[in-house]
Parts: structure tokens; C-alpha cells; sequence
């Protein structure tokens, strides 16, 4: 129950939210009371999950099952395991964290923009918890909307445009998806007899290497595009850029995430053999977006902008660590999902600060800020070192094993990646020092204000999360230890079968023999 | 108990750092130096609970918690004490603390919350170098070895609203960042390729297979990688240049800096790693011509500095390069001996450098000072035993190490290396001495120069810039005795310091002194078996790495050693000499050779273009490329472009459509009869 419940606690928030009239904004403050304590409540409810979850077995928990459309096989069926558990987490921490944000920048139609706001929450943990294909697939296209929205209504001058893009490219990669799970129905009723929608079942059946090819591919394109891996990342600094602070959030903390989740989950364990032949072609894209990401970050002067692009570099980092497909590789990758939510969540919320504040992003506009708003960029220093990856912070412990993980699959992929840890630091730090040190040069900065009591609420659990998750980094691992070594086992037993098939291609995925610990 | 070492200056930075905004200054200063001091008294301690115990068996370990566990991958939080990093930790807890005190003093003009952030920043940065230097494994180094990295990244940008201090702090951390990247590769290639991260499992690991030969083996590439990474945070070619910038800080964190912390940080893993090391021969003759040559490069260019800061900038660059070479050739008593010695004369001389800096209210430029002797005894007479300690005049600290590793280069047959190295030390006897007349000597020369309005923009932001102008700038025509003796020698915070670290230059060599001279290396003694791979649970110490020095040298060795001793001794006088003649008696012999060969005065002046050509052809290719190449070419032109065109290829597609769209029943009628026509057709043909 306590899973349901964590999607439908904030779908009811919405529709209790659309029965509030709020005549000329004379409730605003209701609403925005309410969808906190709603968003609070969710969070509240996932950290229950967690509490409850046992790291010891790789199974889903907390499962429930019912029939849905029956004549389909199409269940609704929902779940945790040790992959999912943590993104569930960080999507219930992330959301009041963001609504928290908007309180200072949302001030038209302050009603729907929280509607959609916890709707699209809702939307989010149903697609982390969807153990069936089809109402996953639901989940992850009723998320779209509310997002189109948030950016289309509330966003910044070309937010049309932006809204638009975003809708287009991951519809195209949505609607391959779709054909891909009808796909795998029909095969599942041409193995067995009856359709079935139901991951598990799917999970156990037996596909054709040249099937999984195809399969394989709608699948990947569709997550790559949300990841968004290189090539297809052109939407993310349009989407984010016009985005409110609160949509930056949520997409660079939470969406990303869905695409990696989604190779994780369906991509790699439902067709294996095909992603031991594909994952060394995904962690070339990857190490290229991971470099290039960070290149094109360096230069540009929109700090909104900047931060998406290195996202771009940061995902890449992720999908590295699941094509090495070893517990490290994977373990690593899904800590820096977290790790990343945390962090460049906090950036753009900060970045959504400065904004509020001044009305512009550009980094020229900055300047000699730490004189005036000493705690701002106390904080700001800490998310950005998390983001550069400091050991004793959150970015570094996930970026390290996916190093290690990669390392021990194939270490040029390693060698070029590395180079995001330079370049991070380089565009990281020099972002900070034109917009924090220096003289001040523009006359409105000398009267900013600092931090607020209400964004010092935002702002201090994320630099604390920042910190316990860089220094007992285990608290977090533990749990998800067991699903990942059931996932990298069985992507990794497909692995002779691919041998027998195709000899040359053979160590594609896998480790190094001589590596041991 | 050791992990309360790196916990007393931790604590210190989070009181300064939370509540230090609203603490009086001798509260901030005094609790960051107790905890220093704190620091140091667990340090010594626990360094005599580890002398109590046998030679050989001498390390304490303690594990603090698990900190990342994947897998089969397991790494802990385990700080280790053994005779090494016994060394270090006093090192870095003594300088440290009397830096701390100095600090007090020299810092005073500061604001309140400036002063405590300045202290907070410099507890942060000894309990990062006491987790580095404590860590067992390599990842808990490494942690130490960011963090400093960040701490420098601080502290000299301290002075956040110059831009300079800014651009210096952030250029020192991206440097280190590039040596970091091949420091985790070669992490990465030891835990891949013999499962452990703990030093010494893996000293015992890679001593069971014979030394490699070439690079391309796992002990000689990771080493040679581990190696790129020190050569960022010790400032060795090729990315030493940071650390000259890195005088943009406040004086004492270039003290902490040079003489401490972090640039020690490199060569004290060489030690670390011994076994290692040793094992890849290829790799430890790259690390000894790396470290001489730089010994020497960076000597010539100290020769012709005019900031008193930038000439003992050079000046580590150059002693670290020594101590690089003495790593190299295997001689790592030697290199950590003067490590420590460098330790003491290089704190004394960068803080006496700032008093002469407080004195004179901001000035840097040697060439505006001289005189000083008079209105500043005490500075004089330290900054006098610490230049003689680091020129290498004999039975001060650094002749003896100094020679120790002038005699193992010898001895170890590299004859081309110890020539570099002994015209290093002639080059340094002649710019210490160069700035010692310079500075403290002849006559006070204020702005005699065309070129002090240039000058007067690199104050040490401590002082407020007008003041220097106004008050203590008095032009060209004033009275050159008058302008001298109304300054303020060193306040008594900064004195005492000065005095203490000028005892340590004159004593603390004497840890060490040779067989050859009826002395007893017991520092060497103390040190070896932190160079070997450690006794086995209840055995004999294994293989030493290298030969510890025996009780009797023989008696040739003694004869080879006192002969190189007194050639070392006489190239320091004489490099003192040749100071004295040029600078005391000649000045115009100086300026005449500059203006001989221009050529090579401004090579050296520029400090051979270094920074220049690294701008040229790194940075701004890749910030033009990525700016025009990647971003405004490929993203937005070619992706955006085939986005956008898809998308305007729909919309012409769609407008098509509309078109048939047009509401009209009948044509819609009509359509579906085609299309029942085509495809009944369709099965019908078939």
C-alpha cells in the first residue's frame, strides 16, 4: 500500500488543490501551504519505503498486483528493489525542495503551476515503482505534460520554443518505445500463449540475439534521449534555460534519471546479449558527451546553461558506469544519479536565486558577490565542489567507481573520461570566481540581498546531503548492493551464450579476469 | 588517538567557519592556534608511544569506519602511523602551529569575519595534510590530496576582490586538478591489477615480482602516473607554474604552502611508496632528471626576480626539484631529510619575508628596499641563518641534507645529475644572498626605480593600499635614514616565531649527521623501515629496498664523502661570495650583464615564457575551439540544425496535410471509397 500511496498522496494533492478556488491569487498562499505539506507527506512516504526496505535480497518488495485490463495481461503492478529505492527517495526530497523555490519566482497562476508541479511527482514515482511495461509506459508519458506545461507557462522569453523541443524529441523516443513493449506483449503471447506486460515474466523469456538488436535500440533511444546522451542532448540547455527554477530542478534532479533508470531496468536486463554487443558503442557516446559536455559548458555565458551542459558531462559519467555492467560500474551509476540530483539540483536552485534576484543569468552580470552575500556563496562553493567531485563530498564517491567499474571493463574509456574531472573543475571554479569574487562591477549586485529564511530551508538540506552522502556513502550503497548484483549476474550470464554466437565480440561486457579485490 | 590529530584543526575550522563571523579576533586566531597546538602535543605523543616500540615493528593503525564498500571493493578510513609519517605529522602540526601564531599578528588588520574565515581556511588546510600524510591507503590520501588542493584553492585566492588572487587560486587548483587525473589513473591501475589500495599490501604485493623494465609494466606506468600527479601538487616541470602565482595569498600561507603542506605532499608519497618505486627503475630515473632539472631551471630563473616572494617561490621549486632527484635515485632518507630541514628554513624565510612585507607596508619589490638591517634586526638576523641554512653553509640544517643528497646522487654513479645539482646549489647560495643584500643591506632605495609605479599594484592586500602610498611612501627626495627608522620590526607574535624557526634551521640537521664526520644518521635509521616493505606478522623485516646505511662505512666511502662535503661547502661560500662581490661591492656588474645579453635576462625574467606558451597552445585553443568548434559550430549548427530542420520539414509536411483536411464530408467520402477501391484491388490483383 505504502507504494501506492506515494503516487497517489500528491495525484490527490493536485485534485484537491483544483478544488481550492483561488479567485485573482487571493489563496495563494494556501496553495502554496498546501502542496508543501502534500510534497512533505510524499517525502515522508518514500522515506518509509526506505525504512522499511530490506537491503539483504535483491527482490522487489513492497510489491502489489492487481489485475488491470485483464484481456491484455496488463496488470498494475508496483515495486522497490535496491535500484529503484533511492530514486524514489530522491524525487520525495527533491520536490519540496523545489516548490520551496518557486514560492520567490511563481507569482501567476500560482494554483496550476502547484497542480502540475505534484502531479508531475506523482507521474515520477509511478515510473521509478511500474513493474508492468504498459502502465510504466503510462507514467513515463503523463509525466511529459505537466512538464510541458511548467516550461511552456512559467518559463523564461523562449519558453514556447523550448516546451515544444522538449515535447518533440522525447515523444520520438517514446513512441519507439511503445512499439518496442507491444513488441515484446506479442512475443511473450507467441512463447506462451497470453500477453503479458509484467517485467518479470518478460524478464524470463528467451529472445533471439537479432530480435534483441532491434528491441535493444528502441529501448536505448528512447532513455538516450532522456539521459540525454551525445547526440541527442540539444534539448537540455533549451529546456532548462527557459525552465523556472523549480522545473530545472526537478528535470536535471529527477527526468534525467529516468533514462538511465531505463537502461537499467528494461535495456541491459531484457536484452543482454544485445547489450553486450551495443555497450561498447553506448560508453563511446557517453565518454564524448562526457568531454564534450564539459567543453561547451566552459564557454558558455548563461550560468543556467552552463550548469545544463554539464549535466550532459555528469550523465555521461552514468551510462559509462552501466555499460562496464559490474557491481562497481552499475553501484556507481546509480550514485551519482543521486549524487547529481543533489548537486545540480542545488546549483540551478541557486542559480534560480540569483536570478530571482537580478533577473538575469549571464555570468557577465555577476561579480563580487561573496562581499554581499556571504552565505549564498558558502553554499553555492559546497554544491559546486560536490559537483567537481571533492572526495569527502557526494560527487566524488560515484564518479570514482564508475572509474573503477570502467577501469576494470576497458580503461581507455577511463582515460578519456577522466578529463571530465579536469575540465569540471575548470568550469565549475571559473563560473564561481567571475560570479562570487572580484571586484563588484555592477552596481545592482552591491545591494543583494543574501539568503532568505525560506531558501535557507532549500538550500541546507542539500548541502547536508551533499556531505553525509560523500562521507557514509555505505548508508546508501548497502541498500542497493544485492539488486545490483542480480542485475550485472544476470546481464553477465548472457554473456557465453554471445561467445558461442559470435567469438570476436565476446569480452564486450565484463571484466578483466585478472581483476579481483 | 591518531585520528584526533587531523580531528583538533577540523574542529577548529567548523567553530571559525559557523560561528567565527560574530567571534573577536583573539578568540578565532587563539582558537585555531590552540587546536593546532592540540594537534601537535597528540602528535608527539603518539610519535613517542611509536619510538617506544622496536625498530621495525614501529606502526600504529586504526581504522575509523568503512567508508565506501562496492562490491568486492572494500576501503576503509584507516589512518597509520609509522616512522614516515611520524616525520610528517610533526612537521606539519609544529610549522604548522607557529605558522598559526605568526598568523595572529600579521593578519590583525583584517576584519573580524575576514580573520576568522583566513583561520578557518588554515585549520582546514593542516587537517587535510595531517589525513594525507596519516591515510593508510591511497584513497584516503587522496582525500588529503584534494583537500589541499581546495585549501590552496582558498587561501590564495583569500583576497577574493583582486582579481590576480582569484585568477592564481583557481589556476593552482585546476594545475593540481591535471596532475590528479593521471594521480586516480594510476590509482586505478593498482587496484585493478593487484586488488588493494593499502600501501602496504601493495608494497607487499609488488615485491614479490622482480623490478620491471621499460615503462610500459603496471608498477612502472602507475608509478609513472602517481608521479605526474605529485609533479602538480610539488610543483615540478611540467606543472610547476602555479606555484609561483601562489604568492598572491597572505605571506603565511605561503609559508604553510611551501614549508609545510601540500608542496611536500608529492615527495612524501614517493616515500610512501618506496617499494613501489623501486620497482620501476624506469620510472625513478624519470622522477631524478624531472627533479633536477627543475632544481636548476627554476634556480635561474630565481636569479632574476625582483619580488622578494617570487625569488623564494623559485627557491621551493628548486629545493623540491632536489628532493625529487634524491627520490629518484633511490635515496629516499635523504629526500624526506630534507624535506624536513627545507621544512624549517623555508617557513623562517617566507616569514620573514612578510615581516618585511608588514614593515614596509605592502612592498614586495626588492629593489625599493635595502637597509634594512638597522630598523629590522630580529627579521635580519633569521632571515641571515635561514638564507645560510638553505645556501648550505656548513653544520646548519640543510648542509646536511643538502649534502646527503648531493653525496647519494654521487655515490649512486648518476655523475651528470649531481653536477646539475651542485650548480643548483650554487645558484641558490647566489640568490639568497642576492635577496638578503638586496633586502636588508646598503642603502634603503624607495622608489628609486622608474619602474615603482609598476610595483606599487602587487601589495600584499593585507594593508590597505592608500596607506602604503600615503604614509610610508615618501618620494624619491625624503631622507633615505629617516624613511629607515621609523619601521616596526616584527610585532612579538611574528618575532618569537621567527626566533624559533631560526633555532630549527640552525638545529635541526643535526637529527642527521653523517658517519663520514663522527656523526649518526639517526633520522635515516628512524626512516628505513617505512622504505621496506614491513615485517611480516611476527617475522623479520623483508628485503630492504635499500641498503641501510651500515654502522662502519668503509672507510674509501668516508674518504668520498668528506671530499664532496667539502666541495659542497665550498660552492655554497662561494656562492655567497660571488653575491657579496656583484650586489655588496659591484651593483653595476649585475645590471652590465643584464644588459649584455638582454636576450637571456628577459628569458629568464619571463620565467622562459612557460605560462605563455602553455596560454598559446592549451588554453586558448581549447576555449576557441569549444566556443566557436564545438558549441556555436556542431550543437547549435549541425544538431540544433538537423533538429530544427526536421522540425520545419514536418511543419511544411503537415501544412501539405491540412490542406486535406478541409472539413468537407464528401471529399472525406471519397477518399475512403479510393482507399476501399485500392486495397480490395490490392487483394483481388493478388
Amino acid at each position: 500500500m505504502l507504494l501506492t500511496l506515494s503516487w497517489l498522496v500528491p495525484l490527490g494533492g493536485a485534485l484537491l488543490l483544483l478544488a481550492i478556488g483561488n479567485a485573482d491569487g487571493r489563496r495563494d498562499g494556501v496553495i502554496r501551504g498546501v502542496s508543501l505539506a502534500v510534497a512533505v507527506a510524499t517525502f515522508a512516504l518514500t522515506l518509509a519505503v526506505w525504512a522499511g526496505f530490506d537491503g539483504a535480497t535483491p527482490d522487489f518488495q513492497f510489491v502489489e498486483r492487481r489485475p488491470w485490463i485483464p484481456a491484455f495481461g496488463i496488470d498494475y503492478s508496483v515495486g522497490v528493489d535496491g535500484i529503484s529505492l533511492l530514486l524514489v527517495v530522491l524525487t520525495g526530497f527533491l520536490t519540496p525542495i523545489a516548490l520551496l523555490s518557486s514560492w520567490g519566482s511563481i507569482e501567476r497562476k500560482v494554483k496550476e503551476f502547484s497542480i502540475f508541479m505534484l502531479a508531475l511527482e506523482a507521474a515520477m514515482i509511478g515510473v521509478f515503482i511500474s513493474l508492468d511495461l504498459f502502465l510504466f509506459y503510462v507514467f513515463w508519458d503523463a509525466m511529459l505534460v505537466p512538464m510541458y506545461f511548467l516550461i511552456g507557462i512559467w518559463g523564461y522569453d523562449q519558453r514556447i520554443y523550448a516546451a515544444v523541443k522538449f515535447m518533440l524529441y522525447t515523444m520520438a523516443g517514446s513512441v519507439l518505445m511503445l512499439v518496442a513493449i507491444l513488441g515484446l506483449a506479442f512475443l511473450h503471447s507467441t512463447a506462451t500463449g497470453a500477453y503479458s506486460f509484467d517485467l518479470l515474466r518478460l524478464y524470463a523469456l528467451d529472445i533471439a540475439p537479432e530480435t534483441q538488436t532491434w528491441f535493444f535500440l528502441a529501448f536505448t533511444v528512447a532513455f538516450a534521449i532522456k539521459v540525454p546522451l551525445f547526440p541527442f542532448h540539444t534539448w537540455l540547455p533549451d529546456a532548462h534555460v527557459q525552465a523556472p527554477t523549480a522545473g530545472s530542478v526537478i528535470l536535471a534532479g529527477v527526468l534525467l534519471k529516468m533514462g538511465t533508470y531505463g537502461l537499467l531496468r528494461f535495456s541491459f536486463p531484457l536484452f543482454p546479449e544485445a547489450a553486450a554487443y551495443f555497450a561498447p558503442w553506448l560508453a563511446g557516446l557517453a565518454v564524448i558527451g562526457i568531454v564534450y559536455g564539459a567543453l561547451v559548458a566552459m564557454v558558455q555565458p548563461d550560468m543556467k546553461k552552463l550548469v545544463a551542459y554539464s549535466s550532459v558531462s555528469h550523465l555521461g559519467f552514468v551510462v559509462l558506469g552501466i555499460c562496464a555492467m559490474n557491481t562497481q560500474g552499475v553501484q556507481g551509476a546509480i550514485y551519482q544519479m543521486v549524487a547529481h540530483g543533489v548537486s545540480t539540483g542545488g546549483l540551478f536552485l541557486m542559480v534560480g536565486m540569483l536570478s530571482d534576484r537580478r533577473h538575469t543569468r549571464l555570468i557577465s552580470e555577476f561579480g563580487g558577490l561573496k562581499a554581499v552575500t556571504p552565505k549564498l556563496t558558502a553554499a553555492f562553493l559546497i554544491v559546486t565542489l560536490a559537483s567537481i567531485g571533492l572526495p569527502g563530498l557526494n560527487g566524488f564517491v560515484g564518479e570514482f567507481l564508475i572509474m573503477l567499474g570502467a577501469f576494470r571493463w576497458d580503461p581507455r574509456f577511463v582515460v578519456v573520461a577522466g578529463l571530465g574531472v579536469i575540465l569540471s573543475a575548470v568550469y565549475m571554479l571559473w563560473m564561481f570566481q567571475r560570479v562570487y569574487f572580484g571586484p563588484i562591477t555592477h552596481e545592482e549586485n552591491a545591494g543583494l540581498r543574501d539568503l532568505l529564511p525560506r531558501e535557507w530551508a532549500a538550500v541546507v538540506p542539500i548541502c547536508a546531503l551533499a556531505v553525509v552522502m560523500g562521507v557514509f556513502p555505505t548508508l546508501f550503497l548497502k541498500p542497493m548492493e544485492a539488486s545490483v548484483e542480480a542485475l550485472v549476474q544476470r546481464v553477465q550470464a548472457a554473456r557465453p551464450l554471445r561467445v558461442d554466437a559470435a567469438g570476436q565480440k565476446s569480452q564486450a561486457i565484463g571484466r578483466r579476469p585478472e581483476a579481483t579485490f | 588517538m591518531l585520528a584526533l590529530i587531523p580531528l583538533f584543526p577540523f574542529a577548529g575550522f567548523l567553530v571559525n567557519a559557523s560561528l567565527g563571523r560574530r567571534l573577536p579576533k583573539s578568540v578565532s586566531g587563539g582558537v585555531a592556534s590552540a587546536a593546532m597546538v592540540a594537534a601537535f602535543a597528540v602528535a608527539g605523543t603518539s610519535v613517542l608511544a611509536l619510538a617506544g616500540m622496536p625498530p621495525g615493528r614501529r606502526a600504529v593503525e586504526e581504522t575509523v569506519y568503512t567508508w565506501i564498500a562496492s562490491g568486492e571493493f572494500v576501503l576503509d578510513l584507516t589512518f597509520r602511523l609509522d616512522p614516515l609519517s611520524a616525520v610528517m605529522i610533526l612537521v606539519v602540526t609544529g610549522i604548522g602551529a607557529l605558522i598559526h601564531v605568526y598568523s595572529t599578528a600579521y593578519m590583525h588588520e583584517e576584519t573580524d569575519p575576514e580573520y576568522a574565515r583566513y583561520f578557518s581556511y588554515l585549520n582546514l588546510f593542516a587537517a587535510f595534510m595531517l589525513v594525507l600524510v596519516l591515510g593508510a591507503n591511497f584513497l584516503v590520501l587522496f582525500v588529503g590530496w584534494e583537500g589541499v588542493g581546495l585549501c590552496s584553492y582558498l587561501l590564495i585566492g583569500f583576497w577574493f576582490r583582486k582579481k590576480s588572487a582569484a585568477d592564481a587560486g583557481k589556476k593552482a587548483f585546476i594545475v593540481n586538478r591535471i596532475g590528479d587525473y593521471a594521480f586516480v589513473l594510476g590509482m586505478l591501475l593498482l587496484v585493478t591489477r593487484f586488488g588493494t589500495l593499502d600501501f602496504q599490501r601493495l608494497a607487499a604485493v609488488v615485491s614479490a615480482v622482480p623490478p620491471e623494465q621499460g615503462v610500459c609494466g603496471a608498477v612502472s606506468m602507475a608509478t609513472l602516473l602517481l608521479f605526474i600527479g605529485a609533479t602538480g601538487k610539488s610543483a615540478q616541470i611540467p606543472l610547476y607554474t602555479w606555484l609561483p602565482d601562489a604568492m598572491e595569498g597572505p605571506t603565511p600561507v605561503s609559508a604553510l604552502i611551501h614549508a609545510a603542506t601540500m608542496v611536500t605532499a608529492g615527495v612524501y608519497m614517493i616515500g610512501r611508496n618506496a617499494v613501489l618505486f623501486s620497482h620501476a627503475p624506469e620510472t625513478m630515473l624519470i622522477v631524478a632528471v624531472v627533479g633536477a632539472v627543475t632544481a636548476l631551471m627554476a634556480g635561474t630563473i630565481g636569479l632574476v626576480q625582483n619580488d622578494i616572494k617570487r625569488v623564494l617561490a623559485y627557491s621551493t621549486v628548486s629545493q623540491l626539484g632536489l628532493m625529487f632527484l634524491a627520490m629518484g635515485v633511490g635515496a629516499f632518507g635523504a629526500g624526506i631529510f630534507h624535506l624536513y630541514t627545507h621544512a624549517f628554513f623555508k617557513a623562517l624565510l617566507f616569514l620573514g619575508s612578510g615581516a618585511v612585507i608588514h614593515a614596509l607596508h605592502g612592498e614586495q619589490d626588492i629593489r625599493h628596499m635595502g637597509g634594512l638591517k638597522r630598523s629590522l634586526p630580529v627579521t635580519y638576523w633569521t632571515f641571515l641563518i635561514g638564507s645560510l641554512a638553505i645556501a648550505g653553509v656548513p653544520f646548519l640544517s640543510g648542509f646536511f641534507s643538502k649534502d646527503e643528497i648531493l653525496y647519494e646522487t654521487f655515490r649512486e654513479g648518476h655523475l651528470l645529475l649531481w653536477v646539475v645539482a651542485a650548480v643548483t646549489s650554487l645558484l641558490t647560495a647566489v640568490y639568497m644572498f642576492r635577496l638578503v643584500f638586496l633586502t636588508f643591506h646598503g642603502e634603503r632605495r624607495e622608489g628609486a626605480t622608474g619602474t615603482h609605479a609598476g610595483a606599487t599594484g602587487d601589495h600584499d592586500g593585507a594593508i590597505p593600499p592608500d596607506v602604503g602610498a600615503t604614509v610610508h611612501r615618501p618620494g624619491a627626495d625624503s631622507h633615505r635614514q629617516d624613511a629607515g627608522s621609523h619601521l616596526h620590526d616584527a610585532p612579538a607574535a611574528m618575532a618569537v616565531v621567527l626566533v624559533v624557526l631560526a633555532a630549527g634551521s640552525v638545529l635541526a640537521g643535526y637529527i642527521g649527521v653523517p658517519h663520514a664526520i663522527g656523526g649518526h644518521n639517526r633520522l635515516g635509521e628512524w626512516l628505513a623501515p617505512s622504505f621496506q616493505v614491513a615485517a611480516a606478522e611476527g617475522g623479520e623485516a623483508l628485503a630492504p629496498v635499500e641498503p641501510v646505511e651500515e654502522g662502519g662505512a668503509a672507510g674509501g666511502e668516508a674518504a668520498l664523502e668528506l671530499s664532496l662535503m667539502g666541495v659542497s661547502s665550498l660552492i655554497a661560500l662561494a656562492g655567497i661570495g660571488l653575491a657579496a662581490f656583484i650586489w655588496l661591492r659591484r651593483r653595476q656588474l649585475a645590471d652590465a650583464m643584464a644588459s649584455r645579453f638582454p636576450a637571456l635576462y628577459r628569458l629568464l625574467l619571463n620565467k622562459y615564457y612557460v605560462d605563455e606558451i602553455y596560454d598559446a597552445a592549451v588554453v586558448q585553443p581549447i576555449r576557441i575551439g569549444s566556443q566557436e568548434g564545438l558549441w556555436r559550430g556542431f550543437d547549435v549548427r549541425v544538431v540544433d540544425g538537423v533538429v530544427n530542420g526536421t522540425g520545419v520539414a514536418i511543419a511544411a509536411g503537415s501544412a501539405v496535410l491540412r490542406r486535406l483536411q478541409t472539413g468537407s464530408v464528401r471529399t472525406y467520402a471519397g477518399s475512403m471509397f479510393i482507399g476501399v477501391v485500392v486495397i480490395l484491388g490490392y487483394y483481388l490483383w493478388r
